[in-house]
């Protein structure tokens, strides 16, 4: 029971990380139609981008407050994945508007590609230490052989997200902004007419999923205390996984998915194996498309002819 | 006549100004993007502690390329279209396919002498570089590429595992003769059945699902694949690999210096070139096939069903063809293709492990057929002596290292290249770059559709 409880910390723990990356896969999906393949490698790339700022902050300025370099770094790391994740729609997406239908998606996989070898060649192909962050532990409750503990960079990630989600949310929901994204994802044609910017919601999508990416870089840079060129394929892919498995274009159903996603993860690991807890996740995103495109929380799609 | 001329230079004095005022502000945006990722390297001192090197003579060229890339695209463009628009007389179709079959006869012509041509240009010393890591390098991709446009060019299904059945094709071969002891012909035609069964099981469940949702299952199916490869070490021996895959004979005669070897029985001396030049002939005989088989399919009402769906999936519907048989039917093909390229080359290596088969390998065959033109099977053979042969030549240019420093390394940019050019081609010439894809049957004449103006429905 303990350890099962420890694992459930754990799992929600990831899930919040995957759960943000699929928001961004979900939003540009619901608007475009369109499975941004580079999304994993905008993440991967934000991890470099704020290990790269902390790094800055910490040892070249020398700000001392962790709390405070955290936040700038954080901040940071937001805008300047935004741009990346603006320049890539405005270059290699937005012509491909009206080309054939596979053309976003092999551009976005040339992206992709192109990403993580950008970084593989600047960077180096090693794995980069970040510096340990948070990483006192907290002793939730002394079981009879197993105590379940919980660290505060656990504690961080989870309360983080839960915040950003939150303003998200308000943002999507209550703002001209959301709204805008909304009647685009309805009807682009019909919110052109009636003055919506279409490309600048378009973009901004782009940009707030980008954000959030952010956030998850910084997140897991934090948890996992090591950054590589190649990590952005995977975790990608299982975020990928959570969009869909919540049902692709519901934003409640990608934080859900990403839960879920996380969770499974961490319990297969625990219980079945650790070897084979990526072909888990590859097979319920091939189980989930198959059997339910829709998802838990997607709206059954019509196809228009 | 003068006072039209002077009013053109402003004309042509403010382009330029505008077109520079353009890339400064392109130039602008990536000093934005590269400063954070490109201006401080991470590097790891004794202590495994992260410090930071500056970098940023990578900043200044990721500027210049973005200044200089964006000002040449606005200053020739205007003059490119305006080439382009000129109507271009067109030679008569008839003609133009007699020159094709012509060009083809002297290409393979041409191939089949590859090896002889090298071996008079180079000598026996050079001659297993050209031969080995062009000749039969370039052609595996070309057969790969070949199959894979069976699924993406001709039925417009995007699969992004490929390297799947490539690797089916090559444990298959690996185990058969490891615990079978079977040599390489008899393995080569299981493994290509093998794989296109796994096709059939693996494109059954998956085939009724749109464009990207197939190309992600694929992927997904593609990376299963090779993690199990990877976990499942009892038979697979995991990331070690299989090693001693018996080489192909010749009729029975092996490649070796023994009395009953293929040197002694022709009385020629023994030479570790025969192999590599019997390798060439192998590989290129598939490669051949693959082509041929395609070409006589597109001329079968299955072939013309793959071109119907790539067109117009709910129009295909409509009409009565059954899509999931006929896409079936493409996927397993193509996987069977797959499987015969990977059993060549699991007995070219003679040892194979997962990490041949990752989701890149997948990803630069996806490339050559997208680089190529999608259905062309002249553009594909093309893309791939372009990227392959491109690569192998990264590997030659050893003065870039006095450009750049010794510690340059030309190769790596490989990917980055790829990328980029999958990028820019769909920017440009969505079809490829030997792009007008011409359907097979048509009405009364026949009319090449150029990219620009093809719309594709779904499907």
């Amino acid at each position: 029971m303990e350890y099962f409880l420890q694992q459930l910390i754990n799992g929600l723990t990831l899930g919040s990380i995957y759960g943000l990356i699929a928001i961004g896969y979900t939003m540009v999906f619901g608007i475009i139609g369109m499975v941004n393949f580079a999304h994993g490698d905008v993440f991967m790339l934000s991890t470099f981008i704020a290990l790269i700022i902390l790094m800055v902050l910490t040892q070249v300025i020398g700000i001392t407050p962790l709390a405070l370099a955290l936040f700038i770094v954080l901040i940071a790391a937001m805008l300047l994945t935004s741009l990346w994740a603006w320049a890539i729609e405005r270059l290699a997406y937005r012509p491909l508007r009206g080309s054939f239908r596979l053309a976003p998606l092999i551009s976005a996989i040339g992206m992709s590609i192109f990403l993580s070898n950008l970084v593989q060649v600047t960077q180096g192909p090693r794995y980069k230490p970040a510096p340990t962050i948070a990483s006192e532990v907290i002793t939730l409750f002394q079981g009879a052989d197993y105590s379940v503990t919980v660290s505060q960079k656990q504690i961080l990630i989870v309360a983080v997200t839960a915040v950003l989600l939150a303003g998200f949310w308000y943002l999507v929901q209550f703002t001209a902004i959301g709204r805008a994204q909304r009647a685009c994802e309805q009807d682009r044609k019909m919110a052109a007419l009636l003055g919506v910017n279409v490309n600048a919601t378009i973009s901004l999508t782009f940009v707030l999923g980008a954000a959030l990416a952010a956030v998850a870089g910084l997140m897991f840079m934090i948890y996992y205390g090591v950054v590589h060129f190649n990590d952005g394929f995977v975790p990608g892919v299982k975020a990928f996984t959570a969009a869909v498995l919540g049902g692709i274009g519901s934003l409640p159903g990608a934080v859900l998915g990403g839960l879920l996603i996380g969770l499974i993860e961490t319990l297969w690991s625990a219980y079945f194996s650790i070897d084979y807890k990526d072909v888990a996740t590859f097979s319920i995103l091939a189980i989930t498309l198959v059997f339910l495109p829709s998802g838990l929380l997607g709206k059954p799609e019509v196809e228009k002819v | 006549m003068a006072i039209v001329a002077a009013a053109e230079r402003p004309a042509v004095a403010s382009r330029l100004a505008a077109a520079l005022r353009d890339a400064a502000g392109t130039a602008l945006l990536a000093l934005g993007l590269a400063v954070p990722i490109l201006a401080l390297r991470i590097d790891v001192n004794i202590n495994n502690q992260p410090i930071l090197r500056p970098r940023w003579d990578y900043v200044a060229i990721a500027v210049g390329l973005a200044f200089a890339a964006r000002l040449a695209h606005l200053l020739v463009r205007p003059t490119l279209t305006a080439r382009t628009a000129r109507p271009q007389p067109a030679a008569p179709t008839a003609v133009r396919a007699r020159l094709g079959q012509a060009l083809s006869l002297v290409g393979i012509a041409l191939l089949i002498l590859y090896p002889l041509i090298v071996l008079e240009l180079v000598g026996q010393a050079g001659a297993v570089k050209w031969i080995d890591n062009f000749g039969v390098q370039i052609l595996i991709y070309v057969m790969l590429g070949w199959g894979l446009n069976i699924v993406v060019g001709l039925a417009g299904l995007l699969d992004l595992g490929y390297a799947a059945f490539y690797a089916v094709g090559a444990y298959s071969t690996a185990l058969l003769s490891e615990n079978l002891g079977f040599g390489f012909w008899l393995c080569l035609p299981l493994a290509g059945i093998f794989a296109a069964l796994w096709g059939i099981m693996l494109g059954f469940p998956v085939l009724r699902l749109r464009g990207d949702y197939l190309a992600i299952v694929t992927l997904a199916f593609g990376e299963i694949i090779r993690l199990v490869l990877i976990n499942w070490v009892p038979v697979t021996n995991g990331y070690a690999g299989i090693s001693g895959i018996p080489r192909p004979s010749f009729f029975g005669l092996p490649f070796n210096a023994s009395d009953e070897g293929f040197a002694a029985f022709f009385g020629f001396e023994f030479s570790p070139l025969h192999r590599t030049i019997f390798l060439f002939y192998v590989i290129l005989a598939l490669a051949l096939l693959t082509n041929w088989v395609t070409l006589r399919l597109r001329r079968l009402p299955i072939g013309r069903a793959w071109e119907a769906l790539r067109e117009d999936e709910v129009a295909c519907r409509s009409l009565g063809i059954n899509t999931t048989s006929t896409k079936l039917t493409a996927f397993a093909i193509g996987a069977g293709f797959g499987g015969f390229a990977g059993s060549f080359f699991a007995a070219r290596q003679g040892f194979i492990s997962p990490e041949s088969f990752t989701f890149m390998e997948s990803a630069v065959v996806v490339a050559i057929v997208v680089l190529g033109g999608m259905g062309s099977q002249l553009g594909v053979a093309v893309a791939a002596v372009a990227m392959i042969g491109g690569t192998e030549l990264l590997r030659e240019l050893d003065w870039l290292k006095d450009v750049f420093g010794p510690d340059f390394d030309p190769t790596q940019y490989r990917m980055l290249l790829f990328g980029l050019a999958m990028v820019l081609v769909m920017l440009w010439k969505p079809r490829g770059l030997i792009g007008t894809r011409s359907p097979s049957i048509h009405l009364r004449e026949r009319r090449a559709v150029k990219a620009g103006l093809v719309k594709e429905g779904h499907g």
